[in-house]
């Protein structure tokens, strides 16, 4: 997990968990990295992960299980969760509501 | 509507620019667009930058909660914000509810909130009854309701006894029947007692002023039962709420904030073709119309049905359409379809001029600020037009099928309405007596023959519980001819009946045209021989008729009878109220200090006397408006 990893423009997926980060977490896009997690970004607080996660559901029109919930501990390990949950439902990248 | 990232970047132009007004309209552009938990923290963080120079309506919300609310708080705020209010929202500690209520000293007291929100579940406050009930033997099952009943009244208690603010209870939902299709072969069972509790609750209401039931139950049930829940997110941190739930529940809060924060609107100014009716009179002719009983006819007809709710409600009807007048007019009168028909509609602008001028002249004509209007339009184009031009307008916005528009009017917020007084129902008839009045006056000679002519009896009466309701509702909602603009609740007009050292009056205005109802509101507070005017405004249905001369008259003998020798109050300019700017000035009231704009104004009790005007008779009355104990003129 490195935190100089490039943001390909191709990935939509992370492009967008990005977006929701920056809107809930209150930062600027640029501080924000592959690896960003609540160690590095310090408004990501228990309360605030809980509005990420509402936010990625909304977003995504996926929806977490506990167990999920508690795996999406950076940027990294939410795109990847959420790039198997959208293959798994057969659906786009899920242009919200 | 431009795209999400375009509008992000109109309102971040805007924001550089300084255009505030319009960045306002943008945000609300986006936010009807990306209305969702992760745009909330944006659209918050651009208002940070804008607030101060944005005429919002503050108000200030406290939650207490027996679940976690911290994810909607944003959204709330969002929502609020792009519909002109500002909401400082303080959230009670977890499942604390009881104790904060009952301690005077608690973080719910100091936060000194406007509005408290009650959300607690039937799973926390009567878990007996929605995870056990099986258990219960009758007689335990009533206990339970018995005890939460007790509960929940000894909680509004206590709360009055502290603080003046209003209260919405989220009333208790029902859980899926545990006892199967056995639950409704019987005459008690699991959902009978949630039946049971949530008619106490609507009675405990019904007992104190300013206590308000938010049908939480019907919000989950219209949703879905088994849709509204995330149970894992339950389990995990104590939120109840699936991700679809959101944005439902904080639409059923704003509800209730927007009547008691007064951002509401009195008129909903509609178009004809294709909204009140199907098809273009101009071109399909009134045969050619869809509107009826049968399909598609139906569909508008359902659609003049929520209006008609909106106009027994007390909301003025307008007609803001391009057509040619003689022909709509027909066609409003004598279509067989029609639910509506021009006696229902306070305004009329049915011609070809912008509707953003249309607009603005029917709150001229009806003598109400712009803001008071709500637009429903079904083309687009007019909606950004308005929106635009006009951005005080609320726009509604409308979906792309007819089959929407009736829960689009019923979901608006800007039409709900915490009582109902009898002026309300009898509000268009006012107008329309109002409309002749103006004819008279164009016809009478002198403004004195005009004067003499309406025949006017004003009633000043001590406010007493029957009246209380509509008293607060014009503190509440009087903009115009109103000299402090003093917001006040039931409860608090209740307390200042109840004390010695205060008058407060109702005034009720009769001609020869009809009863206008409660019109005008006194409040006075005596001390050391000075009367000080705390209240004073008067309806715009009835300005500029001298009530206003004989409410001072009045005051002037109230006064001396309270033992003052001087009457004093203060002109608190607002946007709105220059109206009233030179009420005290022109009844020969000396100015004697200002601060922050406000001036303070002072008679003499010893010297001066206000003329008493010889058209008005008055009736001084201790209580009921319809009691004919009169002073003499």
């Amino acid at each position: 997990m490195s935190q100089t990893v490039p943001i390909g423009p191709t990935n939509l997926v992370l492009n967008k968990v990005l977006a929701v980060a920056t809107d809930v977490f209150q930062v600027p896009q640029s501080t924000l990295v592959a690896g960003s997690s609540p160690d590095t970004v310090e408004t990501w607080d228990s309360l605030h992960h809980l509005s990420f996660v509402v936010a990625l559901e909304q977003e995504f029109n996926v929806q977490f299980s506990p167990e999920e919930i508690e795996q999406l501990l950076s940027i990294e390990l939410t795109t990847a969760l959420l790039e198997e949950k959208l293959k798994g439902n057969g659906s786009s990248n899920g242009s919200g509501i | 509507m431009a795209h999400s990232k375009e509008l992000r970047e109109q309102v971040e132009s805007c924001l550089a620019e300084g255009r505030w007004a319009q960045a306002h309209v943008r945000l609300g552009d986006f936010w009807r667009k990306e209305g969702r938990a992760a745009a909330a923290n944006y659209v918050l963080s651009c208002y940070e930058k804008m607030k101060a120079h944005l005429p919002l309506v503050p108000t200030r919300i406290a939650f207490l909660r027996s679940m976690t609310v911290e994810p909607l708080v944003p959204i709330l705020r969002s929502a609020a914000l792009v519909q002109g209010i500002d909401a400082t929202v303080h959230v009670g500690q977890f499942n604390s509810y009881a104790q904060e209520i009952l301690d005077p000293a608690s973080a719910l007291y100091s936060f000194d909130p406007n509005i408290v929100v009650l959300a607690v579940q039937t799973r926390d406050i009567a878990p007996e009854i929605w995870d056990g009930y099986a258990d219960l033997s009758e007689a335990d099952a009533q206990a339970a309701v018995d005890r939460v009943l007790r509960d929940f009244a000894g909680w509004v208690r206590a709360f009055r006894e502290r603080s003046n603010a209003s209260v919405v209870i989220h009333n208790l939902e029902k859980p899926i029947a545990s006892q199967g299709i056995l639950e409704t072969q019987r005459k008690t069972g699991q959902l009978a007692a949630i039946d049971q509790m949530n008619a106490g609750l609507r009675a405990l209401c019904g007992e104190h002023r300013g206590v308000h039931v938010l049908d939480y139950d019907a919000l989950v049930a219209q949703h879905g039962r088994t849709r509204w829940h995330d149970e894992g997110k339950w389990l995990m941190v104590r939120m109840p709420f699936a991700p679809d739930s959101m944005l439902p529940m904080v639409g059923a809060w704003l509800k209730f904030i927007h009547p008691l924060t007064g951002v509401v609107c009195k008129v909903l100014a509609v178009d004809l073709d294709n909204t009140l009716w199907g098809g273009v009179l101009g071109e399909d002719g009134v045969d050619g119309l869809k509107l009826g009983v049968e399909y598609p006819g139906a569909l508008y007809r359902g659609f003049q049905r929520a209006i008609l709710d909106l106009y027994q409600r007390g909301v003025l009807l307008a007609v803001c359409s391009k057509n040619n007048h003689d022909e709509a007019m027909a066609a409003l009168q004598n279509h067989p379809g029609m639910l509506l028909r021009p006696e229902h509609f306070a305004a009329f602008r049915i011609n070809w001029q912008d509707k953003a001028r249309n607009l603005r002249e029917i709150a001229a004509e009806l003598n109400l600020g712009i803001d008071s209007i709500a637009f429903f339009d079904d083309n687009p184009v007019e909606r950004e037009l308005v929106r635009t031009e006009v951005p005080e307008v609320k726009v509604i916005e409308v979906p792309g099928h007819v089959q929407g528009y009736a829960q689009a009017l019923r979901d608006c917020p800007f039409f709900e309405r915490l009582t109902l007084s009898a002026e309300d129902r009898d509000k268009t008839q006012q107008y329309h007596e109002q409309r002749k009045r103006s004819e008279l006056e164009q016809t009478a000679g002198s403004l004195e023959d005009f004067f003499r002519s309406l025949e006017q009896e004003v009633v000043i009466a001590n406010v007493t519980p029957d009246s209380i309701a509509r008293v607060a509702q014009l503190t509440q909602k009087t903009n115009q001819y109103n000299v402090t603009t003093r917001r006040y609740t039931e409860q608090q007009i209740a307390e200042f009946v109840a004390r010695p050292d205060c008058g407060v009056y109702s005034v009720g205005v009769k001609d020869r045209f009809g009863d206008n109802g409660i019109v005008g509101v006194l409040i006075t507070r005596t001390e050391d021989e000075v009367c000080e005017i705390d209240t004073f405004l008067l309806s715009c249905r009835v300005i500029g008729r001298t009530i206003e001369t004989a409410m001072l008259g009045f005051l002037t003998d109230a006064s001396k009878a309270r033992g003052a020798s001087l009457l004093q109050g203060w002109f608190i300019p607002t946007k709105k109220n220059t109206p009233v700017k030179d009420l005290y000035l022109s009844h020969k009231f000396q100015p004697i200090s200002s601060e922050n704009g406000a001036t303070l104004w002072s008679l003499n009790l010893g010297e001066a006397n206000i003329p008493f005007p010889e058209w008005i008779r008055l009736h001084v009355t201790n209580g009921s408006h319809r009691s004919n104990e009169s002073r003499a003129q």
